[in-house]
């Protein structure tokens, strides 16, 4: 043990394993793959037209996943996510018919979604109750609460503020849609907030060892009752989000947002058990689905096998994530 | 022999119950400054209880623990913390898909001065892993690199993080409660080499511990429990092996009067 043994190289040379190296490049290599392959297959693919679509197509997804990863790197799961997200652009229709003020209607929605995060986190956090039993009773609650407002009707919007998210502007030929900004400024967001301050670390030693920290003097509870409401904030703003894209609050939207937003979050390398994964990996997850989508859509392929190879990756990657685990035992 | 220490932490007449079972009876400590005290006992003699309270995981129903001179009560376990009291548990207290300078300030993390760090929360990761450098070649203790997840080091380097951890931020004494029960010989001689370390440089030590070899390569001073009390305070000169495991046991009584000369000739 001698004192000079001690280098200091820089971060991130350790030799990697194929294992250990999935969570940050796997999925990047899928989606390049896949890009490759559609970009070959079919002329239109790499059309800048059909790139804007496809990251239209991610945006609302993409926002699910962010409070998602958040959620599953605590350890836990959200079942309702999407559920509460129709919820909010079932409130902010209505309320914008009823009484047009789109600000308020759409502030309104979001406060609905922090509560409805309150009382999750607060279950889960005080009560100790699972996440996925909590999340999967307020996917009940909160559907039905959708129906009762909604009276059986959908909310066609024109207001500006509320489909403003759907407006687009030209960059080099693509169309970008503010909506995508927005994502994109959530992802950054997120990620400075994992990686650069110690909220973020809590996150991930939360979801490691939650016992570790507890006892090293993290405030467990209140961390996770900041990460479901945070997240339901998300859920809010992937209302907004929704809005802009199809501008009509339908009760009957979304109804795989959470499934597509776990897969999204597994593709993208953040492991099921929680405490390992990155906010990048999930964004590289939604489009690596989108891409698939879009591709097998534009190659004339039936859409039953976009539904498949989802399938195989899903469980690719959960394998993998094991593997990795079992060989640092 | 060395002068006696001043007594850093004592706990007087300390009783606790549960239910009809009386987990302390009555029981007293004192730990001097510069020593390694060994707690040893047998299962269910009061050990396990008797740190807990004095790292504020119980509360006691009689008695008091005196801090430096100050009686202090704990409630839970982070007033201790406060006070210079760090506790090192025997279930690894990491997080292991973290870094080890991760680990070390894991809820105590160091943000950026001015505007940076506290209008946006932001780490001052460079300065962390820095001090956790400078830490662990402090305790000339051996890491293959600070910004290794832990869950690639050996078990005895997962402890030692876990152990260093509490040197860094302890500024009166170490509680470790059997760090070596899960290592191996290797690995455990690291550790015992560690509470060594952390001795010299002045903080001194509780180990509790059921391994007499270990007790005997560090401690200064060996406080022996039984039935919920101190039944001999001793040091590894002056009884042997067998004869601790003796009065442990109860097949040889213990007697105050031969502990308080160990005291003081410690």
């Amino acid at each position: 043990m001698s004192v000079g043994t001690l280098p200091g190289p820089r971060r991130g040379v350790q030799p990697v394993s194929l294992g250990s190296a999935w969570p940050t490049l796997g999925p990047l290599l899928v989606l390049f793959v896949f890009s490759a392959v559609f970009s070959f297959s079919t002329r239109t693919f790499l059309a800048a037209g059909n790139l804007s679509l496809i990251v239209q197509q991610s945006v609302i997804v993409g926002t699910l996943s962010i409070g998602q990863t958040l959620i599953i790197l605590t350890g836990g799961i959200d079942l309702a996510n999407g559920a509460i997200t129709v919820l909010a652009t079932i409130v902010a229709g209505r309320l914008v018919n009823d009484q047009n003020n789109p600000a308020l209607s759409l502030l309104f929605a979001i406060v609905i979604c922090i509560f409805i995060g309150l009382l999750v986190g607060l279950l889960i956090s005080r009560l100790g109750l699972p996440p996925f039993i909590v999340t999967l009773g307020f996917l009940g609650i909160v559907t039905a609460a959708t129906r009762l407002i909604a009276q059986g009707g959908a909310f066609p919007v024109t207001d500006d503020l509320l489909s403003w998210t759907g407006n687009a502007f030209n960059l080099g030929g693509a169309a970008v849609t503010y909506g995508t900004v927005v994502m994109i400024g959530l992802y950054l967001l997120v990620s400075y907030l994992l990686t650069q301050t110690a909220w973020g670390r809590h996150i991930y030693a939360i979801g490691n060892n939650r016992e570790a920290a507890r006892l090293v003097g993290i405030p467990v509870q209140n961390r996770l009752l900041s990460v479901y409401c945070f997240a339901a904030l998300l859920y809010g703003v992937a209302a907004w989000l929704a809005l802009g894209r199809i501008p009509n609050a339908d009760p009957n939207a979304l109804q795989n947002g959470n499934l597509d937003s776990i897969t999204a979050v597994v593709i993208g390398g953040t492991s099921l058990f929680g405490g390992r994964g990155n906010i990048w990996g999930t964004l590289t997850g939604t489009l690596i689905v989108s891409v698939l989508r879009n591709g097998l859509t534009l190659s004339g392929i039936d859409p039953l096998w976009q539904d498949l190879v989802t399938g195989i990756l899903v469980i690719s990657a959960v394998a993998l994530d094991q593997i990795s685990r079992r060989k640092q035992r | 022999m060395p002068t006696p220490g001043k007594i850093v932490l004592e706990a007087r007449r300390i009783v606790k119950r549960y239910g009809h079972v009386t987990a302390l009876n009555g029981a007293d400590l004192e730990l001097r400054a510069g020593e390694v005290l060994a707690v040893v006992g047998d299962n269910g003699a009061g050990k396990s209880t008797m740190i807990k309270v004095l790292c504020g995981a119980v509360i006691p129903d009689e008695g008091e623990v005196i801090l430096d001179g100050q009686p202090v009560r704990f409630h839970n376990p982070l007033e201790p913390r406060k006070l210079g009291i760090e506790t090192v548990f025997q279930d690894l207290a990491v997080a292991p898909a973290l870094d080890i300078a991760t680990n070390l300030f894991l809820g105590r993390e160091i943000r950026c001065e001015g505007a940076l760090g506290f209008w946006f929360r932001r780490l001052d990761k460079g300065r962390m892993r820095r001090e956790a450098e400078q830490e662990m070649r402090a305790l000339k203790f051996h890491l293959p690199s600070i910004d290794s997840a832990v869950e690639n080091l050996s078990g005895g380097q997962r402890q030692g993080v876990a152990v260093a951890r509490a040197a860094i931020f302890a500024k009166r004494l170490v509680i470790m409660d059997e760090p070596t029960a899960a290592l191996g010989v290797r690995e455990s001689g690291q550790v015992l080499n560690l509470i060594r370390t952390i001795r010299d440089r002045g903080l001194p030590v509780i180990l509790i511990s059921h391994n007499m070899p270990h007790v005997f390569e560090v401690a200064d001073r060996i406080h022996i429990m039984r039935l919920g009390r101190r039944v001999a305070l001793t040091n590894p000169q002056r009884h042997t092996m067998a004869q601790v495991v003796a009065i442990m046991t109860g097949a040889v009584p213990g007697d105050e009067t031969s502990a308080n000369a160990a005291a003081d000739s410690f």
